[in-house]
């Protein structure tokens, strides 16, 4: 379970932006978590759980969005949903796929006093 | 308060992974970041492709493993230097273990890296070491439903080694369907039938590592 190696390096990035701001209590932390990410969202909560005990940032709210996979066509320069994490494009078949997004792995907001 | 924030929570594992990649470039190594679950058959590549390669070719591995030393001993015998990281519980090997295990070789003559990360077919794809491309191996006895069921993985390698098809008479494990379904995932994939017991397939995967060696030198 790699969850906890997550859980530490995003409250490493909590901390910082709290030093930034001279806040002093977390409320919340929102995170973008991609759909074709290795992370089980409900492993992250009980991590961050578990290792912000007796810190400033006890108690607070993880609220996580999970991110759908979806790619760019080089070919004809389409976005589109992934859909089965079948790579190639639903209009023209082309296989030289971007992903665009749902790889996502990112601390967007934080909640603090 | 609320702040926008937008930070990569691996910003910090990708930065010294930056670095790793720089280092090795500079030096012009060749660095492979090998996968699988356990017992798919890592190590065994290993000792075979050493045995193929180290005549010509300078190799260095690197051995991880959740405890014990036995790989890094195995890569030994084979007279190949060889660091073993001990990660103590973590299911994945970091860019900071590898950076501190580089510094364990003479790398001046080396052309070749590869990591054999632990044995785990989900955590060790969402992290970087400085590679230059992951390989996986997946053995015909964990069954074909594994593409659909670990598609990170699949997407993140540039070659999957399908190994221990001698063992094909013994299991009811399809190689389309394997093949078929990851190259849905990735239709760029490089896929090696192999079997490090009979040999079968591996002169195939020599060639080709010796050709991305070659153009690695090229490069640099
Ligand atoms: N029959 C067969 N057994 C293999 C093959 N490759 C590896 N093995 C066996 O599988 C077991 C695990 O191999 P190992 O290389 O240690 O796997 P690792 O955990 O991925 O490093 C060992 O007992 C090997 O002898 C193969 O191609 N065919
Ligand atoms: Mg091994
Ligand atoms: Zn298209």
């Amino acid at each position: 379970m790699h969850e906890m190696s997550i859980a530490m390096s995003m409250i490493e990035i909590v901390r910082e932006e709290m030093r930034k701001c001279d806040a002093k209590t977390l409320r919340s932390v929102r995170l973008n978590i991609g759909q074709m990410s290795a992370v089980v969202p409900e492993a992250l909560s009980f991590c961050f759980e578990v290792i912000t005990k007796g810190t400033e940032m006890e108690g607070a709210r993880l609220m996580m969005d999970v991110i759908p996979l979806k790619g760019y066509c080089h070919t004809c320069e389409k976005e589109f949903e992934i859909k089965d994490y079948v790579f190639a494009c639903p209009s023209c078949e082309g296989t030289s796929i971007e992903i665009i997004s749902g790889r996502d792995l990112a601390v967007v907001e934080i909640e603090v006093d | 308060m609320k702040i926008s924030v937008v930070r990569n929570i691996l910003e910090a594992n990708d930065r010294i992974a930056q670095q790793n990649r720089d280092l090795f470039t500079e030096n012009g190594l060749l660095v492979i970041n090998l996968m699988s679950s356990p017992g798919a058959g890592k190590t065994s590549l290993l000792e075979k492709t050493i045995d193929a390669l180290k005549d010509d070719v300078g190799i260095g591995i690197i051995e991880g493993d959740i405890q014990s030393t036995q790989d890094a001993e195995r890569i030994a015998r084979k007279g190949v230097p060889a660091v073993q990281i001990n990660t103590g519980g973590e299911c994945h090997l970091d860019g900071n273990m590898i950076r501190d295990a580089f510094k364990e070789f003479d790398f001046e003559n080396m052309d070749l890296l590869i990591v054999e990360n632990v044995g785990n077919l989900v955590c060790p794809a969402e992290f970087k070491v400085g590679e230059d491309f992951k390989a996986m191996i997946l053995s015909v006895t964990e069954g074909d439903d594994k593409p659909s069921k670990y598609p990170l993985m699949f997407r993140e390698s540039k070659v999957l080694l399908i190994n221990k098809i001698d063992l094909l008479p013994y299991v009811d494990c399809s190689l389309d369907r394997i093949k078929e379904d990851s190259l849905k995932i990735n239709p760029d994939l490089s896929i090696f039938e192999i079997s490090c017991k009979t040999g079968e397939g591996l002169e195939e995967w020599y060639e080709w590592l010796r050709e991305r060696i070659k153009n690695r030198e090229v490069i640099s």
